[in-house]
């Protein structure tokens, strides 16, 4: 970037072309975009959806100047040009959020972070620091006539101290510090609560209105977005641009097809399996109690040494008595940092209480003792399946059916339900595939059904519809419903009050963190 | 862990020094302690590295806390040399083929004082420095590639990341079925694979902590620093510090006459 541009604070908007444009992939055989034909206005808004697979991040990637050089066996075709020139010379010209709050933080320090950036683009030092001051109050971080905690953070203030919607916004701040021309959103609230969504999607109308930048977001959930943007455009697989239009315009002709194609649409909650009795207790095994957690404080931490003492770790929350019953559903909700899904851990028998107990009735532990932290994880498995927030955790062979087939082998019984789990989850065509190659909403249902293969009595899902398209979201729910009313208990850790309303049971609402929410969990809890 | 990279309210007078000139100094003293095993030496710098532990803002406790390894290392060390060592002068303690002599106690115990001294400054200097800083130095006073610099530092926070990533991953696949019991050989296994899905996911977020770093311009030739790294007079009294407690080392074992070549 110029000096001259470095030196000016107004933004200009860019305009985005896109003739023909297409690309593949290295080291694959289909091109992720083709024939794309687009464009975009200076200050236009617009929203990307479409199925997955249809191209949206390569897109965005490809405006972001990011997507790998070509001769490395990837292969572009037709024109993208930012202001008539190609991304990749014009770097600082767009700015990219990706989905994972953790990588988008380079640099440990919350004003060192924002000015990375405008150090790249060889800003003057001043400039840097005026540019910084101003992108932090923008996206609501140093502000401090805001009524939130985070008001008047200190520009040292560590960003691993930083919630994930907090961190979202410190990258929107180093964007912004760069005065890009085109904002390029990829499922930016995806991994946020809530809260966190909200936060965000503020945050970054806030400083479109001030800037009159450009703005290209990828996005499931129509609704957080629909208001702020002033465009729709639909990609289908492999064919360019399948709908185009003002917002309502394009979610009125295309409601259908969009909800076949798992979009959240405004106003749609996806049709789901009703519960039987719902929690009425009408069925024969239900109510039935399996696991209790008595006054008990938990943390992730272990127990830690200094010198030659032993300390044990500060409870993230402590005084929880909880039940866990057949053919029951208990959700765990509250704010992040809370412990949550560190209590569902240690419900789960991963993670041993700091205080008070965790027991599991006979009917549960069948002779394995009462504690499960200390059963062996082949009699776990069988009693408490754990379903994590991220599939990729859980993992454990390089062929979906390997990966089926793991529990059973281990338990040395049951492995003629994995062909029913199969079915029942839609991942029959994918048996042989490697796990890590799936789509998000595959590797999902994968890691439900290779927790379910060894048949455990209590189900324990830590936010399970996180960033899942609609159709997910629907199976999912339908099949913890059935699998409710025959008698499994299902403890889940989720800010989906829609999911929530599907499963019934009880709520365990946990209040702050009880050392004050001065560091947020690991994870995103 | 992951706060092991901010210096967290540590705001002593060394702090505020460039981490280049603080490099220097250890280095100097590190230098000369290497140059000779006795125990006058080394308790010359360890009696003026111990003065400086407020000036770095450390204490006893948190010395004991970050470094006891190194101290018990220092310990083991010398014990081992007392009684291994070459005997000489009066024996105080024959048992079978282990005896520990004047002499050998003395080197022992010049083993053990050198090895403090020379880990000391290390804990110091990272008690007191910022990675921040320290890469800021590195990149512009020393002249190394910033992409070499930088890229180290950002993969640094990573590191902290993976940490945690490390028990996330173990617990996933305990719930998996895949236990820390059974024999070393099915525990070396489930490390293995473990260790497998680790690497993964440090892959995964290495990549994409890369395309956030390009995204915002990273590499692309001329770059400006919002952090100017300087020399302050500061500076100049620390390496004068560190050449002041090398020379003192160096006179007072030589006056004692128990100054010992490690060569020799």
């Amino acid at each position: 970037m110029s000096t001259s541009d470095a030196g000016a604070s107004a933004v200009r908007p860019a305009a985005v072309t896109a003739r023909g444009w297409g690309w593949r992939h290295a080291g694959r055989t289909v091109p992720a975009v083709h024939g794309l034909d687009l464009d975009i206005a200076p200050g236009e808004r617009v929203l990307l959806l479409g199925p997955s697979g249809a191209g949206k991040s390569t897109l965005l990637h490809a405006l972001a100047g990011v997507l790998g050089d070509e001769g490395d066996d990837a292969d572009e075709t037709g024109s993208l040009l930012i202001d008539g020139v190609a991304p990749r010379g014009r770097r600082g010209r767009a700015g990219l959020m990706q989905q994972d709050p953790e990588t988008q933080v380079v640099l440990s320090r919350l004003g060192d972070d924002v000015a990375f950036g405008a150090e790249n683009l060889a800003v003057p030092r001043d400039e840097i620091w005026r540019r910084v001051e101003e992108a932090l109050d923008d996206v609501g971080l140093r502000s401090a006539g805001r009524a939130e905690s985070a008001a008047g953070l200190p520009l040292d203030h560590p960003t691993s101290a930083l919630s994930g919607g907090q961190k979202q916004r410190l990258a929107l701040a180093g964007i912004l510090a760069m005065r890009p021309g085109l904002i390029l959103l990829d499922e930016p609230t995806a991994n946020l609560d809530p809260a966190g969504v909200l936060e965000v999607r503020d945050a970054v109308g806030r400083c479109l209105d001030k800037t009159g930048a450009t703005l290209v977001v990828v996005e499931h959930r129509v609704s957080v977005w629909k208001d702020l943007v002033d465009r729709i455009v639909v990609l289908q697989p492999g064919s360019g641009v399948l709908l185009d239009g003002p917002p309502d315009q394009v979610l009125a002709e295309a409601r259908t097809m969009l909800i076949r194609a798992g979009v959240w649409v405004p106003g749609y909650v996806p049709e789901t399996r009703p519960r039987a009795g719902s929690s009425t207790g009408r069925s024969t095994n239900t109510g039935q109690l399996l696991l209790a957690a008595e006054h008990v404080a938990v943390s992730r931490e272990r127990p830690r040494r200094r010198g030659f003492r032993t300390i044990p770790p500060v409870p993230v929350q402590a005084g929880i008595t909880a039940q866990v019953r057949a053919g029951q559903a208990l959700t765990v909700t509250g704010p992040n940092g809370a412990g949550k899904s560190t209590l569902a851990l240690t419900l789960a028998g991963l993670l041993p209480p700091v205080e008070g107990k965790v027991s599991a009735a006979v009917e549960l532990s069948e002779g394995a003792g009462i504690d499960p932290f200390t059963w062996k994880a082949r009699q776990l498995i069988s009693r408490i399946g754990t379903v994590f927030q991220e599939p990729e955790h859980q993992f454990v062979t390089g062929r979906v059916l390997d990966e089926l087939m793991f529990g059973p082998r281990h338990l040395g019984h049951g492995e003629e339900r994995v062909d029913e789990l199969l079915e029942r989850l839609r991942l029959t065509h994918l048996v042989d595939a490697n796990p890590y190659t799936l789509s998000g909403g595959e590797k999902r249902r994968l890691s439900v059904a290779t927790v379910l293969a060894a048949h455990p009595r209590v189900l324990v899902l830590d936010e399970p519809t996180f960033g899942q398209d609609a159709n997910t979201w629907a199976e999912l729910a339908s099949f913890l419903s059935e699998l409710l009313d025959a008698g499994t208990s299902v403890v889940s850790v989720t800010h989906d009050e829609e999911f929530t309303a599907v499963l019934g049971g009880t709520e365990l609402r946990l209040g702050p963190a009880s050392r004050g929410g001065a560091r947020q969990e690991a994870g995103a809890a | 862990m992951r706060d092991a990279l901010t210096l967290s309210g540590n705001h002593a007078l060394l702090t505020r020094a460039n981490p280049l000139a603080k490099f220097g100094a250890v280095f100097l003293i590190t230098l000369v302690l290497a140059l000779s095993i006795d125990w006058v030496s080394a308790s010359v710098a360890l009696a003026a590295e111990l003065a400086l532990f407020p000036l770095a803002g450390l204490t006893l406790r948190l010395l004991w806390q970050r470094g006891w390894p190194l101290i018990i290392a220092a310990a083991v060390g010398g014990w081992s040399t007392a009684i291994v060592a070459a005997d000489s002068g009066a024996v105080l303690l024959d048992v079978g083929i282990w005896s520990i002599s004047e002499g050998s106690l003395e080197l022992g115990l010049g083993f053990m004082l050198r090895g403090l001294a020379i880990a000391l400054p290390a804990i110091l200097l990272m008690t007191c420095t910022d990675p921040t800083d320290l890469a800021d130095a590195l990149a512009q006073k020393a002249r190394l590639p910033h992409r070499f610099v930088l890229g180290t530092l950002a993969a640094m926070r990573l590191v902290g990341l993976l940490a945690e990533e490390w028990q996330t991953i173990g617990m996933a696949r305990r719930a998996r079925g895949v236990g820390s019991h059974g024999s070393p050989l099915q525990r070396l296994r489930a490390t293995l694979g473990q260790g497998f899905g680790l690497l993964v996911q440090a892959i995964r977020r290495a990549s994409r902590l890369a395309v956030t770093m390009e995204a915002r311009g990273f590499g692309t030739g001329q770059r400006t620093w919002a952090r100017e790294s300087t020399y302050s007079l500061l500076d100049v009294w620390v390496v004068l510090g560190g050449v002041l407690i090398a020379a003192a080392t160096v006179f007072a074992a030589a006056g004692m006459g128990t100054w010992n070549f490690v060569w020799r």
